[in-house]
């Protein structure tokens, strides 16, 4: 009775004698590289891009951070601060976090968890990369062209009116990205809701899927309008339209409601595939299934809805109507329960697990810790009045900074990490890693808590020469930044090293649930030889063989019931 | 629970394998894939517009006298034949899929071919006698924009040119979905002539379908906000 469930078996025993066909030796030409339509090819592209992006977005925060040690801005004139933060601001949110973990890890794993050959759409996935590359060489020529300086924002009229930069080019760069991101968001939907296995309900879809399909329909309904928006401002550049600009009777407040329609939307963009990917972590880790499962899931679908009411305490200080920001303060605050639920539930399922602390999940357990962090102080800056003292202070920057950095790039080196085996083959060094994730942690830390401290004292964001007081808050927030470097230097290392040195992984090193860890390392290009049917729930740990070996689904093919999928195929 | 079962799974006859894409199970799956992409766009789209949509309703309410006068500018006649243009077009659109799906190769590109006809007609009354007069009148902002009414404060001017900046933001952006919209059409008409075998496969014209009765309803919005609403 072998239905195919478990993955083929002669497929580990050739990988010992002669090398088995995968995605990644399957062609060895650049074109086979520039035309795939492997969703796990492009995966990779997007990979190698992303961390490029994410290096110059990190030189710049360090160049920040060095000028910061001084009160009187001895390294950089005012200009050239204000490009640099703004180039940080841009290159980070729309070029490294928004399509971190989905167009990297969710392209790659969506299809391997759902039990899919590909995404539904292939061609617009390849799209979707050529998008997002040519956005970025856009963005980057604009910055060696002279930048901009009007922060990641783009607030009217500076902006649309009176900037010098080259505004023109970077908000084409950012349009251009933006419809990227459309096509990676309607590419998931669909593969979620039509291609999943047979016997692959909702409700045994891993938790990963759940939050990316909350960030698909985030991405679809806030893109576009981000997109006109900064088009607008690019079209005011050239004809004065006027619509942002009140010398012509235009409203520049309704820029930055239309911005942040889609911009505060865009943190849970960043936010939920994390949360995904700690749900899969923490389950692995604590050899459980998720804690109140349907409530995580739910929860990542009111995060996202939530997401879309919130805007306006962006605002609070630009005169919008009390009433009003009563309003957006009332449902900031109810986004915190579906937060604190998946918090709680997460901590709920490392109670009395089996936990071990492997480097995903020590990337997790900071996650959490993190999280919460960033999210309760995001509670101080949605009530009104605490607002109006720290708005545009540095403790917006390190709110932000917590559940961006704290939680998004934690989220992203914890799946990093846990599918490296499969997207790579290889195994990494785990003392390292563990290594590395204690030091980001550390230098996290002492790099954005000083900042909190900065804001509450009163120091604003944007400005390099402050109060000679400021100084021993600056210099400690760099020392922190310094080791954050170091931190992600090493992952560098050893995750590279590990492409040439590390030992061969197998199908499931993790000794985890989950369609992902029943194929080969790395998959094939077809991914499963036979489309598998699925019988089990998501993160049923109780039916794995205590082994640290590959799994063996023998034992369910007693007690699960195949009988109860329909044979014609999936709907 | 068969081996049978597992295995008609993957070595199930398709009826038209040679149009399914390998990442797909079968036809149906194919084909209802498409159609949720497909709508997941427009959704895209609808956003797209709705910003603009937005702009103008706020604009409208905070500055109803400009609107008025910018309205009475524009000419509900070319306004009018333009509806009656890309409604027929709908028609023919229609006619077009519906030739596809019952096999009628030929009739659905000539069908496609009247479809884009009338979109290049929609697009020669929106330009040569809309646009071309609008740049005489010297109505197109920051560019020679000069209104005429002299009894308007310049203030009162400004917010005039906002409603023309409107008026080409958006019936622009429209127009651009329309040339979008010519150039699938002659793909696919194009195709079809060829009998290209993407297009043996009705799905495609179905999508076109689509996307062009969206950008008719675009102006379905349009015409009304610009060319009626303050007719007195």
């Amino acid at each position: 009775m072998s239905i195919q469930q478990a993955p083929a078996p002669d497929t580990y025993v050739k990988q010992e004698s002669e090398p088995v066909k995968n995605y990644l030796n399957a062609e060895h030409t650049v074109a086979s590289w520039l035309l795939t339509k492997d969703h796990k090819r492009i995966a990779v592209l997007y990979l190698i891009s992303i961390t490029f992006f994410f290096i110059i977005g990190g030189v710049a925060a360090s160049l920040i951070r060095a000028e910061l040690t001084s009160p009187h801005g001895r390294l950089f004139t005012n200009d050239s601060y204000n490009k640099l933060f703004s180039a940080h601001g841009i290159i980070m949110v729309f070029f490294f976090l928004v399509p971190s973990i989905p167009a990297t890890i969710g392209n790659f794993i969506i299809p391997l968890m759902i039990g899919a050959k590909d995404l539904a759409f292939p061609r617009l996935n390849l799209l979707s990369w050529y998008l997002y590359t040519i956005a970025g060489g856009i963005a980057l020529t604009a910055m060696i062209m002279g930048g901009v300086d009007t922060g990641w924002t783009f607030y009217t009229p500076y902006s649309s009116v009176y900037s010098n930069g080259q505004v023109v080019m970077t908000l084409i760069a950012v349009f251009i990205a933006g419809f990227s991101s459309i096509a990676t968001g309607i590419n998931f939907i669909v593969t979620i809701h039509k291609m999943r296995a047979p016997g692959l309900t909702w409700f045994r879809l891993p938790l990963f899927i759940w939050a990316h399909y909350a960030t698909s329909v985030i991405i679809v309904l806030g893109t576009p309008v981000v997109a006109i928006t900064l088009a607008l401002v690019a079209v005011e550049r050239v004809f004065p339209i006027g619509i942002f600009n009140p010398a012509q009777g235009g409203d520049p407040i309704l820029f930055q409601h239309m911005f942040w329609f889609y911009s505060h939307p865009a943190v849970y963009i960043m936010i939920l595939p994390s949360m995904g990917i700690i749900s899969e972590v923490i389950a692995n880790g604590s050899r459980k299934r998720i804690f109140g499962y349907e409530l995580v899931a739910f929860s990542s679908l009111a995060i996202a809805g939530f997401g879309f009411l919130v805007w306006g305490h962006h605002m609070f200080v630009t005169g919008e109507s009390v009433y009003l920001a009563m309003v957006f303060s009332l449902i900031s605050f109810l986004v915190a329960v579906p937060s604190a639920i998946k918090v709680f539930n997460w901590t709920a399922t490392i109670y009395k697990g089996n936990v071990t602390l492997h480097a995903p999940m020590m990337y997790a357990l900071g996650f959490i810790g993190l999280f919460t962090i960033g999210g309760l102080t995001g509670l101080f800056l949605a009530s009104l009045a605490v607002d109006v003292h720290l708005n545009m202070t540095y403790f917006v920057v390190a709110h932000f900074h917590y559940v961006m950095v704290g939680g998004a790039i934690f989220g992203f080196m914890a799946g990093l990490h846990f599918w490296w085996p499969k997207i790579t083959g290889r195994l990494y060094n785990e003392l390292w890693a563990k290594i590395a994730a204690g030091i980001i942690f550390l230098g996290f830390n002492l790099t954005f808590f000083p900042q909190f401290v900065l804001g509450y004292l009163g120091m604003p964001r944007r400005y390099h020469y402050y109060p000679p007081e400021f100084q021993a808050w600056n210099i400690l927030s760099t020392a922190g930044a310094s080791v954050l470097g170091v931190g992600y230097l090493i992952p560098a290392v050893y995750l590279s090293l590990s492409l040439i040195y590390g030992k061969k992984a197998s199908a499931n090193p993790w000794n985890a649930v989950g369609l992902e860890w029943q194929t080969a390392s790395p998959p094939p290009t077809e991914n499963f030889e036979d489309i598998p049917i699925v019988t089990w729930e998501a993160y049923d740990y109780t039916m794995l063989p205590d082994v640290e070996s590959d799994l063996d689904y023998s034992s369910l093919e007693n007690e699960g019931s195949v009988s109860g999928v329909p044979a014609g195929g999936v709907k | 629970m068969s081996v049978e079962a597992a295995h008609s799974l993957h070595n199930e006859p398709h009826e038209h394998e040679e149009h399914l894409a390998h990442q797909f199970m079968n036809r149906e799956q194919q084909d209802e894939s498409y159609i949720v992409g497909m709508w997941s766009f427009l959704v895209t789209e609808i956003l797209f517009f709705g910003a603009l949509f937005l702009c103008y309703s706020i604009f409208r309410i905070q500055y109803p006298m400009a609107f008025q006068e910018g309205h009475e500018e524009l000419s509900w006649v070319y306004g009018c034949a333009n509806t009656v243009i890309l409604l027929t077009s709908s028609l023919t659109m229609v006619l077009s899929v519906h030739a596809a799906q019952t096999g009628k190769r030929i009739l659905s590109a000539m069908w496609l071919a009247a479809t884009s006809v009338l979109a290049a007609g929609f697009l020669v009354v929106k330009l040569a006698f809309e646009w071309y007069p609008k740049f005489q009148h010297h109505l197109i902002p920051g560019v020679n924009f000069h209104w005429p009414h002299e009894q308007f404060t310049e203030v009162a001017a400004g917010k005039a040119e906002l409603f023309f900046g409107l008026y080409f933001a958006m019936t622009g952006l429209h127009g651009i979905h329309v040339v979008i919209g010519i150039g699938i059409m002659a793909v696919l008409g194009t195709m079809l002539l060829l009998n290209h075998k993407s297009t043996q496969y009705y799905m495609p014209i179905e999508l076109a379908g689509l996307y062009w009765h969206f950008v008719d309803i675009v102006w379905i919005f349009l015409f009304p906000l610009f060319y009626l609403i303050g007719k007195r």
